[in-house]
């Protein structure tokens, strides 16, 4: 299957730390792509390689073969590649459904529409509805429409995720990065929020890259596993066979493992 | 969806400043037309304020508006109301658009201080050029419509039906930008700038606009207040004249485009008031004044409106 994003050669350093060594990964289109690795290891740095908030020291990025190495997180938005993050940002003081429609004027505005001169309820493209039929649509699908006039700074962790991820859908992007979805979010409500968020994501034929410590989660909705270690990709493959590596067993499960014990071990307040 | 009530509401205190200036005391007439003058500056300033910006230096557009007019009339002997206010709005805009490559870059105490620096460097400028006549500025040509000078009577009726039917449509205007989506992006901005970057929009040219056209309103109000005043002097670019446009703004609150005007208004009856009552501590009143509102209505004046709305 044809690349929709490829990545080659990506090198990253911060001073004597080497964030991102040499990677080299080809995702296909509409794919589902878990990204693993411990803290430090060089997930987000991909991530936020891919997105223009980071520019590799060397290596290039290609999205549907036109180079993106250079792009700004704003154009690399416009062109289809949107993020979630790892701690949500949201407009804090605006409701949920304010949120919605500050992320769908961008859309608006970025497709020419809805300027001042312009007359009616212009329709947001891609979708063919006016602004508020969007947003609406887009709160029902991620299960926030009781949210919807709730400011986002009082939301609950797992909703505050959700509606962080229903932001990046109003661009309907060809791909979505989201940086660890299910963190913060209680062990029952995680296969939850996933099973949610790939319903939503997967019916629009998105490529999904995910992070995510959760071993579970990445064999259940994972296609495919990149396995981070100290900055360099130690595995690629299918979840049951990635997984089951003996360098991702000792540097990635192994080390997942040692940190949940270190977290349990830790005494709670 | 509610109907927007604004521009029927504006259209209302149009009519009404319209039909009553005939019968008003003429001094209400200036305080009037200088409350619309600053209301025009400070409806700029609440624009920069929801996007979280506040500009101790607002004073530098309002100036540049003043002394662009007044030289017109001064060197090519212009009076057309109109074109010394376009000429004003222009001049300030210009050179909010240079300015704004450099300030668009900055946030919080920074973006007030850049600010405040550079009009205090107008200030500095105007004061020192005899040209113009130094600290003590000049007179201004009084102002025609369309070549017409009304009897002296009913100059200051004129000027007010003047600045009246500029500042309907210029807070029109705001409110109607307000309502497109690079104009919904100020509280966006104000709350997560890396989530409006990551929508696809840029903050920094979002913020330029907005910085421009805040002083385009400023200079609009400049070349009217000094129609109106028929004097300009270089404490037009002073950072206490920033102060007071940065108090209006506090007082009046940023949530609608009638309450910059409303709050300009108040304080100009303020002002007015204590100078009466108490010439050599008028200042105290107004400090006691701008105090209560921080504490009982910290939206300021205009939620008072909000509330009655929400009950």
């Amino acid at each position: 299957m044809a690349a929709i994003l490829d990545a080659q050669g990506l090198n990253k350093s911060f001073g004597a730390v080497t964030a991102a060594s040499d990677i080299n990964a080809a995702i296909a289109r509409d794919s589902v792509v878990g990204l693993i690795g411990t803290n430090g290891a060089g997930k987000t740095t991909f991530i936020n390689m891919i997105t223009g908030y980071l520019k590799p020291d060397t290596g290039r990025i290609y999205y549907e073969g036109r180079d993106i190495t250079q792009l700004e997180p704003r154009e690399v938005t416009r062109i289809g590649i949107c993020r979630s993050f790892q701690i949500p940002q949201l407009y804090a003081s605006l409701t949920a459904y304010e949120n919605m429609m500050i992320g769908i004027g961008v859309v608006l505005r970025n497709a020419g529409r809805g300027g001042f001169f312009s007359r009616g309820r212009p329709s947001v493209p891609g979708y063919d509805q006016p602004a508020e039929e969007v947003a609406e649509r887009l709160l029902e699908r991620f299960g926030l429409a009781e949210y919807r006039d709730k400011n986002a700074q009082v939301l609950p962790g797992g909703i505050r995720k959700l509606l962080d991820i229903a932001l990046t859908m109003v661009a309907r992007p060809k791909i979505l990065l989201l940086d660890e979805p299910t963190s913060g979010v209680s062990a029952e409500e995680k296969f939850d929020i996933m099973q949610m968020i790939m319903k939503a994501v997967r019916a629009e034929g998105i490529t999904v890259l995910f992070v995510e410590h959760d071993m579970e989660v990445v064999s259940r909705f994972a296609e495919r596993v990149l396995a981070f270690y100290d900055g360099r990709i130690i595995a690629d493959a299918p979840p049951g066979e990635a997984l089951n590596d003996p360098e991702v067993k000792r540097y990635v499960v192994g080390g997942e493992l040692h940190r949940m014990d270190e977290e349990k071990a830790r005494p709670r307040a | 969806m509610r109907a927007d009530r604004t521009p029927r509401t504006l259209a209302l205190i149009l009519v009404a400043i319209l039909a009553v200036g005939p019968i008003a005391p003429q001094w209400t007439l200036f305080l009037l037309t200088v409350a619309l003058a600053k209301g025009l500056v400070v409806l700029g300033l609440m624009m920069l304020l929801r996007c979280g910006l506040v500009s101790f230096g607002q004073a530098l557009y309002y100036c540049l508006g003043a002394y662009a007019a007044g030289m017109l009339g001064r060197l090519y002997e212009v009076s057309g109301v109109f074109t010394l206010m376009l000429t004003g709005m222009a001049a300030s805009a210009v050179v909010a658009f240079v300015l704004g490559f450099l300030l668009a870059r900055y946030r919080s105490i920074f973006f007030g201080l850049l600010s405040l620096a550079i009009s205090m460097i107008l200030y500095g400028l105007l004061v020192k050029t005899e040209a113009l006549g130094s600290s003590d500025g000049f007179n201004v040509l009084p102002s025609t419509l369309f070549g017409w000078r009304p009897a002296d009577a009913w100059v200051r009726y004129s000027v007010l039906a003047v600045a009246a039917g500029v500042a309907f449509i210029a807070a029109l205007a705001v409110h109607r930008y307000l309502g497109t989506p690079l104009g919904r992006l100020a509280p966006a901005i104000k709350d997560n700038e890396i989530r409006v970057e990551y929508m696809g929009a840029s903050a920094r040219r979002a913020i330029h606009v907005k910085y421009v056209i805040a002083a385009a309103l400023a200079g609009l109000g400049g070349a009217l207040a000094a129609t109106t005043v028929g004097h300009i002097d270089p404490e037009m670019a002073y950072w206490t004249t920033s102060g007071e446009f940065i108090f209006i703004t506090i007082l009046a609150g940023t949530g609608s485009v009638i309450a910059p005007f409303l709050g300009a208004l108040i304080f100009g009856i303020i002002q007015t008031v204590a100078f009466d009552i108490s010439p050599n501590t008028w200042q105290m009143v107004l400090g006691a004044s701008l105090l209560a509102v921080i504490v009982f209505l910290p939206q300021g004046l205009w939620s008072l409106f909000k509330r009655r709305k929400a009950a």
